[in-house]
């Protein structure tokens, strides 16, 4: 053996060692999501160079639509983490992006981002309330508060778009930037940051896994499962009541239909981030990169000159196909 | 574990407790004693109620009606947080191990360290540098041996992982630990180790309450026998003062035992 290479050894052994555990723990797929927007970046830029993918302008509107994505994202984690899931967070960012609409114009900004804040927690504080008191699964409770949700948010300003002109929200929550970092990106990292943390050093974060993955186990250790339940679908409708805030800061207006469609979008995202969907493995870092995939993809589809229609179909196929694949590791773990 | 006198005192007492699902009466009137430094066993057949009678005392099921004293004072358990603080720790047949965590979080899930003074308390901010290295002591002062303390126990042998439950009830157990079949899927060298286990906690003065299927398991590391059937007790003897033959006689309910 040279010197050289036995100098080179044990950076080597160590990144196999490293690579071994990790293969044994959770299996390599927490990776693969990044590797997959590597992938879909490099396909699109090769077949739609002429069509402005790579341009600057294109690639912050990728931005801009992954933000609200990863932000309802980053909650709807720690809601399949703890094994629930919530399908109301469409209709919560939809009202959310109303209510700060209504509240901004009278109070000023601060209070308008915080009382959609509020609706969403409250919003969730009810889903959970009923899964837990009611032992309803949480499938079907936020089913049904997705049609109420919906429905109030109709009603709310009769179908109309309510605008917003308060210069600050809009600068500090949508169209405004610090230095050349748009401030929607800077939001959907601050809140992928909270949310990795709090998945990873805090207790409650473990206690949602823990939670997820065996409640049983989790209730014989002394846990407060109903608790963990009910806080964790409140951060899914409270960051989903935040992508409101983002999405009316952006497009200047509250209404009834804002992220409402984002729901399957936002779940593939998650799911393609290595969470799984029923529990016990959870990854907010994926969720987020999930999310780029899911914008890039919607963004590629488009400039491909795929009619709405189509764009349809293809997004459904991929889902499934994304899902399928993750969920198949998972069976087969 | 502090080590508590190894001393006749009881440290559970647990009369005239019944449980029932429906009609089914999984506990008819039991009583039954554990006392520092002493190991108890819990026999019977299968569905004989002894996994109930250890639901009901680690705070799991309510029992319809009895009393439990710890230390002698009467206690209610209502939750498994409750029996947790008392001091009773159990290790169920299901382990409650999560897979998705590390040893170390499974060693301390639900009484973690935080760090951070009085705000990081509040939030929960894991000291996970101590807890690493105060599990790397635990684990070594009952000599369990794991490759690395930040496997998730999915990646962990059947052995380990009851190792690893096991440990985590003697850790926080100070006072009583209840054990339903820990050895019960464990090869031979193993389930020895897993009987190592029970004596150090013996040693150290905690009363353990041990159900399992196996007699010899019973002579070896046993003071007392209890016997359960069809959820009414039908032996309460020494050890040393019955054969193998006796305890299977009172599990089969060809014979009673010790009663008064």
């Amino acid at each position: 053996m040279t010197e050289d290479s036995a100098a080179a050894a044990p950076g080597f052994v160590a990144a196999r060692q490293w690579l071994d555990r990790r293969r044994q723990d959770a299996g390599l797929r927490p990776y693969v999501v990044y590797v997959a927007a590597a992938l879909i970046f490099g396909l699109f830029a090769v077949i739609l160079r002429h069509d402005g993918f790579l341009t600057a302008s294109n690639l912050l509107n990728i931005g801009r639509q992954a933000a609200p994505i990863a932000v309802m994202a980053a909650g709807m984690t720690f809601a399949l983490a703890a094994a629930e899931i919530d399908l109301s967070i469409g209709s919560t960012t939809a009202l959310s992006s109303l209510v700060a609409a209504e509240v901004v114009g009278e109070y000023g900004f601060v209070a308008g981002a915080a009382a959609a804040l509020a609706v969403g927690a409250g919003i969730g504080a009810a889903n959970g309330l009923i899964t837990v008191k009611v032992r309803i699964p949480s499938f079907l409770v936020t089913l049904g508060t997705l049609g109420i949700v919906s429905g109030i948010a109709r009603n709310m300003n009769n179908l109309q778009s309510l605008p917003i002109r308060n210069d600050t929200f809009l600068a500090v929550f949508g169209a405004g930037s610090l230095g050349p970092v748009s401030s929607l990106l800077l939001w959907t990292v601050v809140v992928g940051l909270l949310g990795h943390l709090v998945l990873h050093q805090l207790r409650w974060g473990r206690h949602v896994l823990s939670v997820g993955a065996d409640r049983n186990a989790a209730a014989a250790l002394g846990i407060n499962t109903a608790r963990i339940r009910v806080t964790a679908l409140m951060t899914s409708a409270a960051a989903a009541s935040f992508a409101g805030v983002l999405l009316a800061g952006r497009l200047a207006i509250g209404r009834h239909d804002l992220g409402e469609n984002l729901l399957l979008t936002v779940i593939a995202a998650v799911v393609i981030g290595g969470t799984n969907l029923f529990g016990g493995r959870a990854s907010v870092a994926g969720a987020v990169a999930g999310s780029v995939v899911m914008a890039m993809l919607n963004n590629g589809l488009i400039l491909m000159g795929l009619r709405v229609a189509d764009q349809l179909i293809a997004r459904g196929v991929i889902i499934i196909l994304a899902v399928a694949l993750s969920m198949r590791e998972q069976k087969e773990r | 574990m502090t080590a508590v006198a190894t001393d006749d005192r009881a440290a559970l007492e647990v009369s005239g407790l019944s449980k029932s699902f429906r009609a089914v009466r999984a506990l008819d009137d039991v009583a039954i004693d554990l006392r520092y430094g002493r190991v108890t066993a819990l026999l019977g057949d299968n569905g004989a109620g002894k996994s109930t009678l250890v639901k009901c005392i680690s705070g799991i099921y309510a029992p319809d009606s009895g009393v439990v004293r710890v230390n002698g004072v009467e206690r209610s358990i209502p939750s498994p947080e409750a029996a947790r603080s008392l001091g009773i720790e159990t290790v169920h047949q299901t382990l409650a191990v999560i897979d998705p965590l590390d040893v170390v979080e499974n060693l301390f899930l639900n009484r973690e360290h935080t760090r951070g003074g009085r705000l990081g308390a509040r939030l929960g901010v894991l000291d996970k540098k101590r807890m690493r290295a105060e599990s790397s002591e635990i684990l070594g002062r009952l000599d369990i041996r794991i490759p690395s303390l930040r496997r998730s126990m999915s990646a962990l042998s059947g052995g380990q992982r009851q190792a690893v439950a096991i440990g985590r009830a003697a850790a926080w157990g100070q006072q009583i630990v209840l054990l339903d079949e820990p050895a019960a899927a464990l090869g031979v060298e193993q389930a020895a180790r897993v009987l190592d286990l029970i004596r150090s906690l013996r040693d150290a003065g905690v009363a353990v309450l041990l159900i399992t299927h196996n007699m010899d398991r019973v002579t070896e590391v046993c003071d007392r026998a209890v016997v359960l059937r069809q959820g009414r007790k039908t032996a309460d003897v020494d050890v040393g003062a019955v054969t193998k033959d006796d305890l299977v006689a009172y599990i089969t309910g060809a014979r009673s035992g010790g009663l008064a």
